[in-house]
């Protein structure tokens, strides 16, 4: 019978983490050597974690399906990322970007994880300035900010439009320095297939070669998944093309529980599909809604090209809905909203777009200061959809970008398995059911540097495992399961590509599983993808040898498993009869169309145990606010 | 797709493995001018694995031209003749109905072919790890408001660390020097005063793992800036060279 214990520490909020920290039991120096750990994923979190073990003393073993550590997802991030320094003065404190976060998501994430992680917040500025992370400055040398979506103060930290690539090269930087000291191993190309349990323990890793295709073993003490998102679920996504969520699902069906499944981000600001052969969407940096100003025309049907489009012919939707933040509305308020002036025909051309204006903000600012803040940006726009949006207002439309959802873990990360730990977006930690923007950076950086370099010590504190044989049969089963499930892949031989199969789920979710929910949608894709799932294994067509380089096998197992995560969103969303964040229910919404919570029914985690595929059992951790009032979100 | 497709002959290098030999292999595809060229690449995949056919081994991820996992040369240019893009980011709208492609992997020396368009650049790695960091360890620095740094200084040390480790300075060299990659690194702490106290130690242990592992030396033709996805400038080289001769000449020298 699995019991979930958050393990929240007693104790104020703004003192929890403090008391936990001098309440967890140590390991002294001399024996942290002893003490092997696997980190897998070198994004923000895992290259953070693995550094920081490594200069701990810990024995550390990193892994990565690229070929360098370097070209993990994180480093795509563009906006930036938040920290309650109140460098502007501007009354931002702790609590205040604490109350942001939980609000943000809707009153559904844990206040004692959320709190923490506002706290340490100051700590990754620093950090990453030490490591000569040329953040933008002001004229006298101080850092600059800006603000971001759903917020009223500007705490954002920022590098141009590529604050994800300087904070990851930052990491690998700490990461390298640690390799070369010999206290961090790193495996390249390696794909982890699954995690290896001795006694319902994490002991381990099973990995593919992704060169040769050899099924390999790794053992330790621990082991951390900081393996991302799982936003490629719906094939097209401002996600990396590699991004999966093996990694999770394998550790799931061994037992670890995977919670708030359905709750994913649709992001406002990116680019419109182009055609049937879009292989992801490009988000351009929600950093623009602060300049700015979204549109669309008053009548449906009004074609002509926006800059004939006279003033009074607009309708800014999100100012005239929202006064108090107007474009900076959050996320899910935002993507929504323009899914219901297209879905009225107002949309660019009568499709899927929305107008984002920067004319007002060239005349204000002058065109050169709106190049310095955005020009890489105005140059990707203009380089992806030939128009230039100094001149023309840039067209965009909502896309899968985020998972909130993610492994279960207690306020240690630890997952209900011990010894299985759970970083950055793996996990469901700290977003609820929205994550606010600027904040999955500075999570990222807070598990892997502050962390859980902590809370692992304490688990090898008090728990002292031993350290596993990976000749057992234990990790020999694993790898004779992995072997199994790469020959069945390949012994299909059906007809339709593993793309083919992963647009149709894509199809099914976005339109089922996205913006807005239905019950008998909901219903109904479940069915749809249980058969959709019946057809991969029959009619799927993977080419090649296990014993190569193949990017088919690698492609097919991740859609492979894509397919029984889909089944569990919509099961996750079934269940949650309520609207909150960028979960939308159909049913439970005010006139206006906001989102309306049922608090006294689903004020719980969704964390769901793994019976066998297609078939899951529910555990509710009941989220309990003491230190603030569950409030109706309203951005007005 | 739509009825504006153009029709293009791509010659793409095919090589089983390191040992094998490899050649062009000739396609014919049409294709929308929206799609970027890796676009293109998946469809004409997505075909050969239809028809059983072992499909183009090419790496790519973040199609966003930050991750530098992609890296086509294309008709003789890394990343295409486009500048400052990289390989995602080159879309069909730049060729003509009827033209002929050539697309070849990353060559070097220093970089050995793995299968078709995929090279090995870790070496990229191993010269990171010889000095590109500064040490100190997590926990341990000061508020990060504590040392002003001029902004156009913080902005020079940007322009440098956008390289993104593609491998298209080595490729386009005809000496596959790797001096704009390492001096990117190099300028980036060199200007800001985090990266004072190890930085002659830096640029020596640096430039020495290039050095050994078989990177050539610059040639001065500046093919390395031209060809660049983020347009690194050759400047950064000159700041290196200098700080390399005063590693050598100053007691800094260890
Ligand atoms: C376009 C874009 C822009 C964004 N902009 C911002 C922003 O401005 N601010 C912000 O706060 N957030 C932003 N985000 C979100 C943020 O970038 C991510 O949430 C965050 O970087 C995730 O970091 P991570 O360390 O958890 O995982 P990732 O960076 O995704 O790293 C995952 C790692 O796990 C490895 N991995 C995964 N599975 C396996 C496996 N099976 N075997 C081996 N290795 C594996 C990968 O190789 C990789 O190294 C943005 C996201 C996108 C898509």
């Amino acid at each position: 019978m699995i019991k979930l214990d958050p393990k929240i520490p007693a104790g104020h909020i703004s003192e929890k983490w403090t008391n936990h920290k001098f309440n967890m039991k140590l390991v002294n120096p001399a024996n942290k050597r002893k003490f092997d750990v696997i980190v897998v994923g070198t994004g923000l979190a895992g290259a953070g974690a693995a550094a920081t073990l490594g200069e701990l003393g810990y024995k550390v073993k990193a892994f990565t399906y690229h070929d360098s550590s370097r070209r993990a997802h994180s480093i795509g991030a563009q906006g930036g990322i938040n920290a309650a320094k109140n460098y502007q003065n501007d009354g931002d404190s702790i609590y205040r970007l604490f109350y942001d976060t939980i609000k943000g998501g809707d009153f559904r994430s844990r206040e004692a994880n959320t709190y923490r992680l506002a706290e340490v917040s100051n700590n990754i500025i620093d950090q990453c300035v030490a490591q000569g992370v040329p953040f933008a400055r002001e004229y006298g040398g101080t850092l600059a900010n800006r603000s971001f979506g759903g917020a009223q103060v500007s705490r954002t930290f920022y590098a141009r439009g590529e604050t994800g690539q300087q904070l990851l090269l930052g990491a690998y930087s700490s990461l390298n320095r640690q390799i070369k000291l010999g206290n961090v191993q790193m495996f390249h190309r390696r794909e982890m297939l699954d995690v290896v349990l001795v006694d319902g323990v994490a002991k381990g890793i099973t990995v593919r070669n992704l060169l040769t295709g050899e099924i390999e073993s790794y053992g330790a003490q621990a082991v951390i998944l900081a393996t991302g998102g799982y936003s490629n679920v719906y094939f097209l996504s401002t996600s990396a093309m590699l991004c999966n969520a093996t990694a999770v699902w394998r550790a799931h069906k061994r037992g670890a529980l995977f919670a708030n499944p359905c709750f994913t981000q649709i992001h406002p600001t990116c680019l419109p599909v182009h055609g049937e052969g879009q292989s992801k969407l490009v988000l351009m940096s929600e950093s623009l809604r602060n300049d700015g100003r979204i549109w669309v025309p008053k009548k449906a049907g009004d074609n002509r090209p926006p800059n004939e489009i006279p003033e009074d012919e607009r309708d800014y939707y999100l100012e005239r809905r929202y006064p108090s933040f107007g474009n900076l509305a959050p996320r899910d308020v935002s993507s929504r909203s323009a899914k219901y002036v297209c879905d009225e025909g107002r949309g660019v051309n009568g499709g899927k777009a929305v107008y984002l204006d920067f004319a007002d903000a060239i005349k204000r600012l002058g065109e050169q200061t709106v190049k310095e803040k955005y020009g890489n940006l105005f140059d990707m726009y203009q380089n992806i959809m030939d128009e230039n949006p100094y001149k023309v207002p840039m067209k965009i439309y909502p896309a899968p970008h985020y998972t909130m959802g993610g492994l279960w873990v207690d306020y240690n990360l630890m997952s209900n398995v011990p010894g299985l730990f759970v970083a950055g977006e793996a996990n469901y930690s700290d977003h609820g059911a929205n994550r606010l923007g600027a904040s999955a950076l500075m999570q990222g950086l807070a598990d892997g540097y502050f962390i859980i370099p902590y809370t692992i010590g304490n688990y090898f504190g008090s728990e002292k495992p031993a350290k596993p044989d990976v000749n057992s049969h234990e990790f020999k089963e694993s790898k004779d399961e992995v072997l199994e499930n790469v020959n069945k892949l390949l012994s299909i031989n059906g007809k339709q590509t593993v793309d083919e199969i992963h647009k149709k789920l894509g199809h099914l979710l976005i339109d089922k599983v996205g913006m807005s929910r239905d019950e008998p949608g909901l219903k109904q894709v479940i069915k749809d993808i249980t058969e959709l799932r019946d057809e991969f294994w029959q009619d799927v067509k993977v080419v090649g040898k296990g014993e190569d380089l193949n990017q088919n096998l690698e492609r097919a197992g991740r859609v492979a498993d894509f397919l029984e995560l889909g089944e569990l969103m919509a099961v996750d969303a079934l269940n949650r009869d309520e609207s909150c964040g960028a979960h939308f229910r159909v049913g439970h919404e005010t006139k206006d169309g906001e989102a309306i919570r049922n608090d006294e029914e689903f004020a719980y985690v969704a964390a769901w145990e793994f019976e066998k595929v297609g078939k899951w059992n529910l555990h509710k951790e009941n989220l309990e606010f003491e230190f603030v009032e569950l409030a109706t979100r309203s951005y007005k | 797709m739509g009825n504006n497709n153009i029709n293009l002959t791509l010659n793409i290098w095919r090589q089983e493995s390191a040992e094998a030999k490899g050649d062009f292999e000739k396609f014919k595809v049409s294709v929308s001018p929206d799609a970027s060229i890796l676009e293109m690449l998946d469809e004409l995949n997505n075909k050969l694995e239809k028809e059983g056919k072992i499909p183009i081994a090419f790496e790519s991820d973040c199609r966003e031209g930050i991750c530098g996992t992609c890296g086509l040369v294309v008709n003789g240019h890394p990343h295409g003749a486009l500048p400052k893009i990289a390989t995602c980011q080159l879309h069909m709208r730049n060729f003509k109905d009827g033209e002929t492609l050539y697309i070849e992997p990353f060559r070097a020396t220093a970089f050995k072919i793995i299968k078709d368009l995929i090279v090995d650049r870790s070496g990229f790695d191993e010269i990171q790890q010889a000095g590109g960091y500064i040490s100190f360890n997590t926990g341990s620095a000061p508020d990060a408001n504590a040392v002003p740094i001029p902004k156009e200084i913080a902005s020079l040390a940007l322009d440098a660390a956008e390289c993104i480790g593609c491998g298209a300075c080595v490729a386009a060299c005809k000496n596959s020097s790797a001096m704009l990659f390492v001096a990117a690194k190099v300028s980036q702490f060199a200007l800001l005063p985090q990266g004072q106290p190890e930085r002659y130690e830096r640029v020596q242990a640096m430039i020495a793992k290039m050095d050994e592992l078989g990177f050539g030396s610059c040639s001065n033709t500046y093919a390395c800036e031209a060809e660049c996805p983020k347009g690194i400038s050759v400047k950064n080289i000159a700041r290196m060279n200098r700080d390399y001769i005063v590693s050598k000449v100053t007691k800094e020298t260890v």
